[in-house]
């Protein structure tokens, strides 16, 4: 065995005179105070000199009193992952402040509030750059009670950010404005926090960091956003009518944002009714529950949920699997097992998603890799859902779901829903017309999905039983070997015609690569990053991204086939994915070239992770 | 058919066969087939419209009987204790299905415990009819948690625990219409599924079914003739369907004459008592009596008529059922939809 080696990537410069357009600025901090308004006007502000930003909120799972962080990279080359060496930290928190500095490198600049934290952690680092600020003696002037203080407190180190990094102070003030829209008071108070703040680092700090910021206007006509706002919106232009859910974090977000979009664009004008139903129900047994009820009278209908959610749910996904009911899941991934860290993220629900329930099952699942995809996948799934008569997850995470991405704006859909197979009375008259009877779970077509009638249709022959125990092709109850078989047969062939329809898998190709990159979801969002920092370091790499399973076993076999070594990067102890590809590569050699990168932490994979990841295994072949 | 021509149909032009089923695979004499033709009978009465009817049910002997009537209409046997749920999705995607949801105690007062408390809560409209046998008979005799206290299993095992009383639950759960009725009663029975399809909210029928296999035997409080000698009648009930007469006119005093949101009439009249159905505390007070004495008190027990039902209480009814809603219907217009874009840059 070779010794482990270290990767000779290019380390982030601590020398450097000036660095523009490139840093990770986080503020540490109580969740609960008001620090959510000051680190969303800083980030929006950077966006807004078009500079390519992400925000991340790592919180707790607690209502107040709790450390949280917000961290917000600003990066000229559009890298949008976690960055994982931090250059400037905002402490504002007590009861993690030592570790906060402790965990800076050299060369990192650090702000604080020096009327509520001492300084001594800070003066035994020298190598530090240190910018105190009373923060409490500022805002004395503006805020008299004690819990407006607290809330506007934070706005102090917007403005000295903005005048030490030279953020556009117009920007800024806009940026509230639009934060506080018609309160004008709201807004008076905070813009004089913030001026407060520019007036302090002007008059009494002296810069001594190299970071700055310049308007680059590389944003384009983008937006910020939550994957789970995206998804929201996806969700009511694919014509979602019915939402059935369960609070859990962190899913919540998507249906109270498709709950307030459609309190706005569902309403109808003349008698205030309402086109769209959202129950908030009892627990996800009754979610899922209601939604298959939904989707099988013919609505769209969807549930949102995260981990211990699916498991709950478990049991009526295998009905509507059997049952060949549309439904569509939105699994936004946490951290398990068990009730985990409820406000981590991780990719640790692809295998519970796909084969979800008892007896023989395996689901339809879509993995975003994006922003945009959010919103494209959000919307599909219902036609997918109806096409395939079968239950269709959306899997994000935590990282997508519910921290800000910049994203191209979604498109308008112009296309008319995919109803699928459904039998008006008409259409069933024709049948008897042809002397051919139906049958709700017939293989007509030959591509496994059968024709489906909605309750209601008038037609005598269009009512049928629909049951989770056995049944014929006529949905007749049976226990019969053969009609059993035949079902089962049926719904395999029905998934090996889902398979090829899915969102097919993107491939990113460099001239004599060898090696492939294998990756899925919000791990997307690190992999240009990663893929530079290996080109770099003289590894050409190719990328494919899988955006759906059952695995696109054609291209997963043809990319294995193609490349020496190929390292499938997950956000899981267990190689999830992993699992599902060498269940379905067969072609003899290829899943030997197969190697992982796995990251479980919690915490959003960053690039050098998986460069690091990649080079060590590379190094040490 | 040859003879469908000859057959008689009711008012909606349907013929009794319309809301048979299949042949029963329940054990000869079971009470649940007894309430399966209370249900047809009710059902061809009135004219329901066989199929806008969703038939749905969870797990059991009595979840098996929704194939057993209306087959024009549309079933739907879902798992374990949970058809509300499915029948709440129903309901929101087409506010024009008239959903019969079949349960039975063990579906009810154990695994769908959760459900059916929601259920109730949210007033949904739709029947919900519990047969009840205290008894798990398709696993062959383990006691339900509606048996009551001191009951003997067929093995000849003494219940320890005391019963849930579905109809008092559903009364203190806000429940609309609570009723208590005995599978082998067809009078009383059909009156109540009458006034059950009439009622705009969740209608919730008890109904003591008996098990002819396992808890038909001496010791068993749920037995035929255990019932039959413990069935107290708290009121005698009359329905005058919107297109017809009442045969007499009531006076006051002697009845109750409750007007149902389609038209219809229910006419209570107290049988030896002055309970009035819609009075709450008086109905938890003739089931605890009725409980002391040991007595199996059935009829219409409680009734609010007037309640709001979930889907009018969402604002969810639309001209059109949310199933058929189009793209029209669900995407906003494009400046709309440009408007929300613009507000994240």
């Amino acid at each position: 065995m070779n010794p482990p080696q270290t990767l000779t990537l290019p380390q982030p410069r601590t020398d450097a005179r000036l660095i523009v357009n490139d840093l990770s600025i986080e503020a540490a901090t109580v969740n609960g105070t008001g620090s959510q308004t000051a680190n969303n006007t800083l980030a929006k502000s950077l966006f807004r000199m078009g500079l390519p930003i992400s925000a991340k909120n790592l919180f707790p799972s607690n209502i107040q009193g709790l450390p949280t962080w917000f961290t917000i990279r600003v990066s000229k080359h559009g890298y949008t992952a976690r960055k994982k060496e931090l250059d400037w930290l905002i402490g504002m928190n007590a009861a993690t402040w030592e570790k906060d500095v402790a965990a800076l490198r050299a060369g990192a600049v650090v702000m604080w509030n020096s009327n509520e934290l001492p300084d001594a952690p800070v003066t035994a680092r020298p190598e530090l750059i240190a910018y105190p600020i009373p923060m409490n003696d500022l805002i004395k002037p503006v805020a008299a009670d004690a819990k407006l203080k607290k809330m506007l407190v934070n706005m102090v180190y917007v403005g000295a950010c903005a005048h030490l990094l030279g953020i556009e102070e117009e920007v800024v003030l806009q940026v509230i404005k639009d934060t506080f829209k018609s309160k004008q008071k709201a807004i008076d108070v905070n813009v004089q926090c913030l001026n407060a703040g520019v007036a302090y680092a002007r008059e009494k700090l002296e810069k001594k960091d190299p970071y700055r910021v310049e308007r680059l206007d590389a944003n384009g006509d983008r937006i910020l956003i939550e994957g789970n706002t995206l998804c929201a919106l996806g969700a009511l232009m694919g014509g979602c009518t019915v939402l059935g859910w369960y609070p859990i974090t962190p899913s919540s977000s998507l249906a109270e944002a498709l709950i307030a979009l459609a309190k706005k664009h569902r309403v109808d004008p003349e008698s205030g009714a309402i086109r769209f139903a959202d129950i908030q129900c009892e627990d996800e047994l009754a979610s899922i529950g209601m939604v298959l009820g939904a989707g099988w009278a013919g609505a769209r209908a969807m549930t949102t949920t995260a981990g211990p959610g699916i498991s709950l749910m478990s049991e009526f996904i295998g009905f509507g699997y059997y049952a060949e009911v549309p439904a569509v899941i939105f699994d936004v991934q946490r951290v398990g097992p068990s009730t985990g860290l409820p406000t981590r993220t991780s990719q640790g629900d692809i295998v519970s998603a796909a084969y979800c329930s008892h007896g023989d099952t395996e689901h339809l699942v879509l993995h975003p890799g994006g922003p945009e995809e959010c919103y494209e996948f959000a919307r599909i799934a219902f036609d997918l859902a109806e096409q395939f008569q079968t239950p269709v997850f959306v899997l994000l995470d935590l990282d997508l779901g519910m921290n800000f991405w910049m994203s191209d704006p979604p498109e308008y859909p112009t296309g008319a829903f995919q109803r699928g197979k459904v039998l008006t009375a008409e259409k069933l008259e024709q049948l008897k017309q042809q002397s051919k009877p139906w049958g709700r779970y017939q293989d007509v077509d030959g591509d496994g999905v059968p024709w489906r009638t909605l309750p209601g249709n008038a037609h005598p022959d269009a009512a049928y039983f629909t049951r989770g125990s056995g049944h014929d092709e006529h949905a007749r109850y049976t226990e019969d070997p053969d009609a059993y078989r035949r079902n089962m047969d049926r719904l395999r062939k029905k998934l090996e015609t889902a398979r090829l329809a899915l969102p097919r898998p993107a491939l990113e190709t460099e001239p004599g690569a060898r090696v492939g990159l294998l990756a899925y979801g919000s791990t997307n969002n690190a992999m240009r990053e990663a893929r530079d920092q290996l080109a770099h370091a003289g590894l050409k790499t190719d990328y494919l991204r899988l955006r759906a399973t059952p695995i696109p076993v054609a291209e997963v076999e043809g990319f294995l086939a193609g490349h020496d070594r190929v390292y499938l990067i997950e956000q899981n102890r267990d190689g999830q994915m992993e699992i599902l590809i060498r269940a379905a590569v067969t072609t003899p050699g290829l899943v030997e070239k197969l190697r992982s990168v796995r990251h479980y932490t919690g915490y959003p994979i960053d690039a050098r992770s998986i460069s690091d990841g990649v080079f060590a295994q590379e190094r040490s072949r | 058919m040859t003879t469908a021509t000859t057959e008689k149909t009711n008012r909606s032009g349907f013929r009794w066969s319309d809301y048979q089923g299949l042949p029963s695979t329940l054990c000869k004499g079971c009470g649940h087939d007894n309430i399966t033709r209370h249900l047809i009978q009710a059902c061809f009465d009135l004219g329901v419209v066989p199929h806008n009817v969703v038939k749905t049910s969870g797990i059991g002997c009595s979840s098996k009987t929704p194939a057993y009537f209306i087959h024009r209409g549309y079933g739907i046997n879902a798992v374990h204790g949970r058809m509300p749920s499915i029948a709440l999705g129903a309901k929101l995607a087409n506010h024009e299905l008239e959903i019969i949801g079949v349960s039975g105690d063990g579906d009810t007062a154990s695994i769908g415990m959760g459900q059916f408390c929601h259920l109730i809560r949210r007033n949904l409209d739709m029947i919900y009819v519990v047969e009840n046998n205290g008894v798990y008979g398709l696993t062959k005799g383990q006691f339900s948690a509606t048996s009551e206290r001191g009951a003997k299993s067929k093995g000849g095992e003494e219940n320890p625990l005391t019963d849930i009383d579905l109809c008092a639950l559903s009364i203190t759960l806000g429940g609309t219409f609570v009723a208590r009725g005995f599978s082998n009663d067809p009078k009383q029975m059909v009156n109540l599924i009458k006034a059950a399809v009439a009622h705009r909210g969740t209608s919730m029928l008890d109904v003591i079914s008996p098990c002819v296999t396992f808890n038909n035997h001496e010791g068993s409080t749920k037995s035929i003739h255990y019932v039959m000698e413990h069935d107290i009648h708290l009121n005698e009930l009359g329905f005058v369907a919107p297109w017809e007469q009442p045969a007499a006119e009531v006076k006051a005093g002697e009845a109750i004459e409750i007007p149902l949101p389609d038209g219809s009439r229910l006419v209570v009249r107290g049988v030896g008592n002055d309970h009035d159905p819609h009075d709450k505390h008086s109905a938890l007070q003739v089931l605890d009596e009725a409980h002391r004495k040991g007595e199996i008190l059935t009829g219409l027990l409680y009734i609010a008529e007037k309640e709001p039902d979930f889907s009018a209480a969402m604002k969810v009814v639309n001209a059109r059922p949310l199933a058929a809603m189009d793209e029209a219907d669900c995407r906003p217009p494009r400046e709309a939809f440009d408007r929300f874009i613009a507000g994240h840059r």
